[in-house]
């Protein structure tokens, strides 16, 4: 058996006081497990340190690949598979090729990005998350910080610190 | 950075706290449903089991049970169709170009009006599904699939399949994004649970919010998803719509073929989207006492909008009837002279009346500030842009090149079935929506609260609108 994974928490009611609270923290050697909003708070991933999603990149090569996999589809079918003289156009005429073109990088892109942001945010179906507190869906902003990557401090200096930074409450919690 | 103007009505009445966004929004998830709730449901179900039954006859017998024939082939099932796309519309303007432009009024009301765009497509999917007489057969001539006829395959040059396409993407789409802003929502709700000691409702709730947490990273991607979906979906809406107008434009029928439809389509439905937003909205705010957070300034807003593409409608109107003369072709000028004269200038006229006359009332702050002055005309409005469809169908096809063929389209039975089992379907499925689901998004609310909120007036706070 693994040994218990000890957190200390920090429960915040003001986003603003949070915001503060996450860069002093840091910047006295601290680090962050990470922090829980019930909603997004902005500036929140700057002062954590995170860098920007590539998410965005992801979207735009699976809409190429929708782009591609629409004009190799219908060129081959329509041009080479089956050739039809439709309305006396060309076998392989682009611009009604266009819509079905248009619509599948749009699919692709959505589908392939969401899929990608629920695989690397881990997010499933069966999957119960670590609680750290129950209200952090609801009216509490919840800082969580692991005290096995904080070797250095002591429970009594992180509590205190917390406390310092404006959290109204702070709380231990392990877990198997 | 910006600042928050204080000249602004607020957006959150009554001195809402997070927690209050919470409980008022998740208890209609929690309690049972009300009598009125039961009401209105049994009243849907009343309406889609005729339709049903209707459906059903017509798909046994064959589409022959339409009041159709060989003038007519086009009416009550395309003009339903391309009106209950246009309904749709309305939900992604709202949650995607409104995020576009950050316009923070969207947050209250982009859930219910994105249901509102699943349920309104799924309607008008069911009758080209059902014009095609044997939908079993519908796979092999809607999608590009290999078959038994020796790999035919489907035309890419036509409008109708550009269509398939337009609105099975539209569908998918607005349905992931849909889904993606309720995940948090469905967390608070599973969390509440817990602390509720409800078992099984945790259980459900976190299935459906795949076990979301809420952590700043997770937060961070998923406001990056939410900007490129609303980012995919603002042209993917505009190119519905087109290519619905497409199916008439591309062809050379008089009163079709013509090159103003699509931003005229595109105009309509946003102007019908909005009206049955408002219509829905009216009923669903008041029947779960929703008022501090959809508030009149929100029905305001919305009423701006009728009026603005209501002009543009009437615009096109006019635009149309003057290019039919303008242009000297004596078939498109019959179109256009039998719309406002002929034997259909009832449907003509009550069109012009409702989406282009009736509207302008908005520019009278009493009336558009008004609850029941609103909710008559969004429902005079959806009345109008159904006829809008109504008179470009069948005028358009009751007298064509040949005087000996022209003739009159009469519903029957199963055409007005047809259209009522949409409702029926709509209906329950808003109900169901309204009792098992957050009405209104209330992780985004929750983080306007604090600065748009009564009780921070007169105080602007800096925002960070560089994100949304």
């Amino acid at each position: 058996m693994e040994a218990n994974k000890n957190y200390i928490v920090g429960v915040f009611e003001d986003e603003d006081v949070l915001l503060d609270a996450v860069t002093t923290v840091r910047n006295s050697g601290v680090k962050i497990h990470e922090v829980y909003s019930p909603f997004p708070v902005h500036g929140l991933e700057t002062a954590l340190g995170y860098k920007r999603s590539r998410l965005p990149i992801a979207a735009f090569f699976f809409g190429l690949t929708g782009t591609t996999l629409a004009l190799t589809m219908q060129i081959w079918m329509l041009g080479f598979d089956w050739p039809m003289i439709i309305g006396g156009k060309n076998f392989v005429s682009l611009p009604p090729f266009i819509p079905v073109t248009f619509e599948l990088t749009v699919l692709l892109a959505a589908l392939g990005m969401v899929a990608t942001f629920m695989i690397v945010s881990d997010m499933k179906p069966y999957k119960w998350p670590q609680q750290f507190d129950v209200r952090s869906t609801d009216d509490k902003h919840v800082m969580a910080i692991d005290l096995a990557t904080n070797s250095g401090k002591t429970t009594d200096d992180l509590s205190s610190l917390l406390k310092k930074v404006g959290a109204s409450e702070v709380n231990l919690k392990s877990f198997e | 950075m910006a600042v928050t103007s204080a000249v602004r009505d607020p957006l959150i009445t009554g001195g809402k706290t997070v927690g209050d966004v919470s409980h008022d929004i998740s208890r209609h998830v929690e309690n049972k449903p009300t009598r009125s709730w039961y009401l209105a449901m049994a009243i849907s179900l009343v309406l889609f089991a005729y339709g049903l039954y209707c459906v059903c006859t017509v798909l046994w017998q064959g589409i022959g049970m339409w009041g159709l024939n060989k003038t007519v082939g086009w009416a009550w099932d395309i003009t339903n169709f391309v009106w209950w796309v246009g309904i749709g519309h309305a939900g992604t303007l709202i949650s995607a170009i409104l995020l576009l432009f950050r316009q923070r009024w969207r947050m209250s009301i982009n859930r219910a009006a994105e249901a509102m765009t699943i349920f309104a497509v799924i309607c008008a999917a069911t009758f080209p599904l059902i014009h095609m007489g044997r939908l079993w057969l519908g796979f092999y001539w809607a999608l590009p699939l290999p078959n038994t006829f020796g790999s035919l395959w489907t035309n890419f040059n036509s409008p109708l399949l550009w269509d398939v396409f337009a609105i099975s993407t539209y569908f998918t789409v607005s349905l992931v994004f849909w889904y993606i802003g309720l995940i948090p929502d469905f967390a608070t709700i599973r969390d509440r649970a817990v602390r509720q000691g409800k078992k099984v409702r945790a259980i459900v709730y976190n299935t459906l919010s795949f076990g979301w947490q809420g952590g700043a990273k997770t937060w961070m991607r998923y406001e990056a998803v939410a900007l490129i979906l609303a980012g995919l979906s603002t042209p993917l809406v505009l190119s519905v719509h087109t290519i619905v107008s497409m199916d008439f434009a591309t062809s050379v029928i008089p009163g079709w073929h013509t090159t103003i439809f699509p931003p005229y389509f595109v105009a309509g439905a946003i102007f019908s989207g909005f009206a049955m937003v408002l219509t829905l909205l009216l009923i669903t705010r008041a029947l779960f006492k929703l008022e501090d957070y959809i508030t009149i300034y929100h029905i305001e807003l919305m009423n701006i909008i009728i009026i603005v593409t209501g002009s543009i409608v009437g615009v096109a109107y006019i635009t149309e009837l003057f290019i039919s003369w303008y242009s000297g072709v004596e078939y498109e000028g019959y179109a256009f002279y039998n719309r406002v004269s002929g034997p259909y200038a009832w449907s003509y006229w009550s069109m012009m009346t409702c989406n282009v006359i009736s509207p302008q009332l908005f520019w009278i702050k009493k009336i558009r500030t008004s609850i029941v002055a609103t909710f008559v005309l969004s429902i005079i409005v959806n009345i109008g842009m159904w006829f809008e469809r109504f008179v470009i169908i069948v005028t358009s096809l009751h007298r064509d090149y040949v005087p000996s063929s022209w003739t009159m389209f009469h519903p029957t039975m199963y055409d007005i079935g047809e259209y009522v089992f949409t409702f029926g379907l709509f209906f329950s499925a808003f109900l169901l929506f309204a009792k098992f689901f957050p009405v209104i998004n209330m992780a985004e609310v929750k983080s306007i609260v604090k600065s748009t909120s009564e009780g921070t007036q007169g105080t602007p706070r800096e925002v960070d609108q560089t994100r949304h």
